[in-house]
């Protein structure tokens, strides 16, 4: 499976920055030409991924995320998103539906829920004091 | 970036809701909606999505959240004009609308 494009960038934890990275996200995946819905599920996989490192990997601090997006030959896309945070000690508890160590009142526990049911695949690697890797991928059909 | 509208009536309180909505934009979009509950004391709060293009489960998170402070209020709340990518988020969530 031979890779076409690649782009890797790395911003702060900062709240503000998860409309930057859906907007760079976008801009990147133009030149496959995915559909509406599969662009919006994709943005709305990252943007759980990259809300998860600012709320929950550095809870009291601001570190950095890395975004990397690639497109390969078969319409494959295949996005990681890291961060070198504070970890999850237990990734299956982590990515039950409903499951939050965030405000219950304004967190609804679906992150990994959104990520799972809009992507194909998705991957979470994890070491307590080290940091998270996600990796999610999805195949773009192509256009009827 | 994300906008709110209000609309209030007799007992119920409207809030039209545009832009896109994360976890960035929730915080305020919270805060804002909050004072209003709490200077106009509505029976009903109805949230309106027809002008949001964009949710993540932040707006989920906003939602349940609203809905559990207008309960405690004795009041309650209604999600109404969801377009389809919001649809796909609330049936995830299991959200009711209108």
């Amino acid at each position: 499976m031979k890779m076409i494009n690649q782009v890797k960038f790395t911003f702060l934890s900062r709240s503000v920055n998860e409309g930057f990275a859906r907007a760079a996200l976008s801009a990147f995946l133009a030149q496959a030409d995915p559909t509406v819905p599969q662009l919006a599920d994709i943005k709305t996989a990252v943007s759980e991924a990259v809300t998860n490192c600012i709320v929950h990997a550095y809870p009291d601090a601001v570190g950095l995320v890395t975004l990397t997006a690639a497109l390969y030959e078969n319409g494959l896309v295949r996005i990681t998103v890291t961060d070198r945070g504070i970890g999850i000690p237990d990734v299956d508890k982590a990515m039950e539906p409903l499951y939050t160590t965030g405000n219950p009142d304004e967190r609804a526990g679906l992150g990994f829920a959104v990520m799972q049911s809009f992507m194909d695949k998705v991957k979470v690697s994890s070491t307590p004091g080290r940091g998270t890797r996600v990796t999610m991928a999805k195949r773009l059909e192509a256009k009827g | 970036m994300a906008k709110i509208c209000f609309v209030p009536a007799s007992g119920t309180l409207a809030a039209y809701l545009s832009g896109e909505i994360d976890h960035h934009a929730a915080q305020g979009l919270r805060r804002e909606i909050d004072a209003q509950i709490d200077s106009r004391m509505p029976e009903l709060l109805t949230l309106d999505f027809s002008g949001v293009t964009f949710m993540d489960s932040s707006g989920v998170g906003l939602i349940l959240g609203r809905g559990r402070y207008m309960s405690s209020l004795g009041g309650r709340l209604t999600v109404q004009n969801p377009p389809a990518a919001v649809r796909r988020m609330l049936d995830l969530a299991r959200i009711s609308y209108v």
